[in-house]
């Protein structure tokens, strides 16, 4: 087993730091994992991305041309990465962000609105946990506990209290919205 | 009457030097530099708690010529050195010696940011306003009009710039304790100068911060003047451009 | 097996450094290694080790150079540009016998390029890059776990031998994230003593610590004697991977990143029928030119795939000298080739 997500999206919009909750999720379960960033100049604006590959072998390359799942949270991402999914993947798109939808038709989509659903939950920021709660569902070799406990363990101390509550519930709403949200 | 008498030994080769011959031109002041160091050495009771760092320049085997611990550093990058000796181990003293094309020219960076962070070093800076080792040519501390290998119609501040006076730079600095200039060009001064570097070195093992000596030396080679011409001119010419005196004393 | 915990592979190295008794650390700001001198500046102080931001990759050397001689290991990190600038210290540190450990996690060149990851530095690395007759043990991870053993290694390594260690990372490495089992904390206490070391001439001579004898015959000694320690690492340091080589008549020969990359390569071709094998260097100084060579018996094609223009190549067909033809496929500027860019060239040579 190997998959490879490739998270997408403004500078700002925490797609590093969903990646990243993945990753520790994945580690956490006794994967195999790599998270490889877009570095440099790039995470001060302007576009930002990673790739997640998991595994329950030792990964050789942390570059992936065919991912299986990619997140896309804002237009530039899905020109940049649609035509890169592996047949038979999945787009996630932020349909708060994105109106327009894959022209392909060998992968499946889900329209997620990240953004609407973080601000139903009152906090702007949580689309990212959002998101990730839909790719932890579309990749679906990792139970979405492991996702909350590595979220817990990655933002530490912050995410004592209600910021804790709203970053599990918009995991939680990412994860169903995506059972419910294929087309 | 005895038939012999007793002598007493007043004068004698500090404890804290080896035997080793120095490589320097007769009348030249760094001899009496190395002398006057290790005596300083030897009277605050060091010697096995300091290592000397050379630089590159006339003083290069400086760190042979003490019964004290020594490395020798690359060009300019003597106050570095002497930075991770007291980094790694802070109950050393660290001494580097170092001359004006070393310190001032091609290691003015290191010089200048070891003084800032006040580290807890002594530098000897030895100016003799030219480079010897290499022939004679100019220094950053050589003198408007002075005539030097690769200035031979003298230093044309036009083109060249004017002597940097590092006592003064550093002086302006927050972190060091103690910035002097002194010179040797006769007895006085040698005995205000040998105090100036036991000071300094007092001041790194009792208050653990940043001296720069400035010395304003000699180079009978260099300048093409027999050593007493050359203590006259230093008297009469070089101290007005490098005038003498502590500018720091913060200890 | 230690709890696995999730680092970038500059972390990792400077964690590893600590836990290797590293007590002395000195960088500079550079990308895409900012996060050692960070973390230095963050967790060596409270190991008891000393951190200065230098003013410069000069100065940083130089004061790595002054804690090496008094006997504390120590080590400093930087990128390309920056390692450039350490090239003087670091032939005084190997003219010195000075041990020491330079991390070099690498980026596009020349110049200053860019910080995308490259591998453009392995001349530098490993066929000397500052002045005079002098070799460094280089190591090249091409994981974080990797990174992390290897920079154990290097400190031990230097240490015994008394040569400046460099580990040749890349931009892709040092930022990348994964899982690493870091090695036991050792008490710096615990090392072998260095009687060498600058500690005070108490009880004993001086100790000298130069790399300069006036005396061609003395130079030629010191060179000798050091030589003869570099033939020493030749014989028993050799560290390299093989992947899937024992049937292999293809072969492809990468160290680092390349190295992982070539791995999916490998498992691509084999599904496709090819007998691909790997050959990854681990150590490119001292590089495993026999067993490469003994390999190239065996095989059609030695194919080299580097991210620069053909650097390690060099040690490649002089270790194949002649026995197969051996192609180079590289990518320069930072660009980092695919699984598939890799099999399309092993294709070409099948």
């Amino acid at each position: 087993m190997e998959r490879a997500v490739v998270f997408a999206g403004f500078g700002g919009q925490g797609v590093l730091l969903a990646g990243k909750i993945l990753a520790r999720a994945a580690m956490d379960e006794g994967l195999e994992v790599t998270w490889l960033p877009s570095y440099g100049p790039e995470m001060r604006g302007g576009t930002a991305n990673c790739t997640v590959v998991l595994s329950d072998e030792p990964i050789g390359s942390p570059i992936v041309e065919s991912p299986d799942v990619v997140l896309a949270m804002n237009g530039p991402s899905l020109d940049r990465f649609e035509s890169r999914v592996a047949r038979g993947g999945t787009v996630i798109v932020n349909s708060s962000l994105i109106s327009k939808r894959p022209a392909r038709d060998d992968v499946r989509t889900v329209a997620l609105p990240a953004n609407d659903l973080a601000r139903e939950l009152g906090e702007p920021r949580v689309a990212n946990m959002v998101a990730l709660g839909a790719v932890v569902r579309a990749l679906g070799v990792l139970p979405l506990a492991a996702a909350t406990g590595a979220m817990e363990a990655e933002l530490g101390a912050k995410a004592r209290g209600r910021l804790f509550e709203v970053n599990r519930t918009a995991l939680e709403r990412g994860y169903a919205q995506t059972g419910a949200g294929l087309i | 009457m005895p038939e012999t008498q007793t002598l007493t030994k007043v004068f004698a080769r500090p404890r804290s030097l080896t035997d080793k011959r120095f490589t320097y031109c007769p009348g030249c002041h760094h001899g009496l530099i190395t002398r006057i160091l290790g005596s300083a050495i030897d009277k605050l009771g060091i010697q096995e708690k300091t290592v000397i760092v050379a630089p590159v320049g006339c003083a290069v085997f400086a760190y042979e010529w003490f019964r004290c611990d020594g490395v020798q550093a690359a060009h300019g990058r003597a106050a570095a050195v002497a930075t991770g000796i007291k980094r790694a181990r802070p109950d050393l003293t660290v001494v580097s010696y170092q001359g004006d094309g070393d310190l001032a020219a091609i290691g003015t960076a290191e010089t200048i940011h070891a003084a800032n962070r006040g580290e807890a070093i002594t530098v000897i800076f030895v100016n003799n306003q030219i480079y010897g080792m290499t022939g004679g040519q100019m220094a950053p501390t050589t003198l408007d009009g002075q005539r030097a290998t690769s200035c031979p119609e003298g230093r044309d501040p036009a083109t060249m710039g004017h002597p940097l006076r590092v006592a003064e730079l550093i002086a302006t600095l927050a972190a060091p304790l103690y910035v002097t200039r002194q010179s040797l060009h006769d007895a006085k001064h040698i005995a205000q100068a040998t105090q100036a570097v036991e000071k300094a070195l007092r001041y790194q093992v009792e208050k653990r911060g940043y001296s720069l000596v400035e010395i304003v030396a000699n180079c009978p080679t260099g300048w093409k003047m027999p050593p007493q011409k050359a203590n006259e001119h230093i008297a009469g010419t070089v101290t007005k451009v490098f005038p003498l005196g502590d500018l720091v004393d913060r200890g | 097996m230690a709890q696995r915990q999730l680092m970038t592979g500059n972390e990792a190295m400077a964690e590893a450094a600590i836990r290797a008794g590293c007590r002395a650390y000195f960088g500079y700001p550079i990308t895409p290694q900012n996060e050692i001198l960070e973390y230095m500046a963050s967790h060596l102080p409270q190991a008891g080790g000393a951190f200065v931001q230098a003013e410069s990759e000069v100065a940083a050397i130089n004061m790595c150079y002054g804690a090496a001689a008094a006997g504390v290991r120590t080590m400093t990190s930087s990128s390309s540009p920056g390692i450039s600038l350490k090239l003087e210290g670091i032939s005084y540190l190997a003219g010195a016998d000075l041990p020491c450990v330079i991390l070099n996690v690498a980026r596009g060149g020349p110049g200053l390029g860019n910080i995308a990851p490259a591998q453009g530095d392995y001349f530098q690395a490993t066929k000397g890059g500052g002045h005079g007759d002098y070799r460094l043990i280089v190591l090249a991870p091409s994981t974080v776990q990797e990174a992390a053993e290897l920079a154990t290694l290097a400190f031990d390594l230097s240490d015994e031998y008394r040569v400046p260690a460099l580990l040749l990372a890349d931009g892709m490495l040092g930022q990348m994230l994964e899982p690493v089992a870091l090695p036991t904390p050792r008490d710096p206490g615990s090392l072998p003593p260095k009687p060498w070391a600058l500690t005070g001439a108490a009880g004993r001579g001086p100790n000298y610590v130069a790399s300069f004898a006036l005396d061609p015959l003395d130079l030629r000694d010191l060179n000798l004697k050091r030589h003869a320690r570099y033939r020493e690492i030749e014989a028993r340091e050799l560290r390299w991977e093989e992947v899937s080589t024992s049937d292999a008549d293809l072969l492809i020969v990468a160290y680092g990143t390349m190295g992982r990359i070539a791995k999916t390569v490998v498992r691509q071709a084999r599904r496709e029928g090819i007998r691909l094998g790997l050959f990854r260097p681990i150590t490119v100084w001292p590089f495993p030119y026999a067993p490469l060579g003994e390999l190239a018996e065996r095989v059609k094609a030695v194919l080299t795939v580097e991210l620069s223009a053909g650097q390690m190549w060099e040690d490649v067909r002089l270790a194949v000298e002649g026995r197969c033809p051996t192609p180079f496929y590289g990518e320069m500027g930072g660009v980092v080739p695919t699984p598939s860019d890799i099999l399309r060239e092993v294709k070409r040579c099948a």
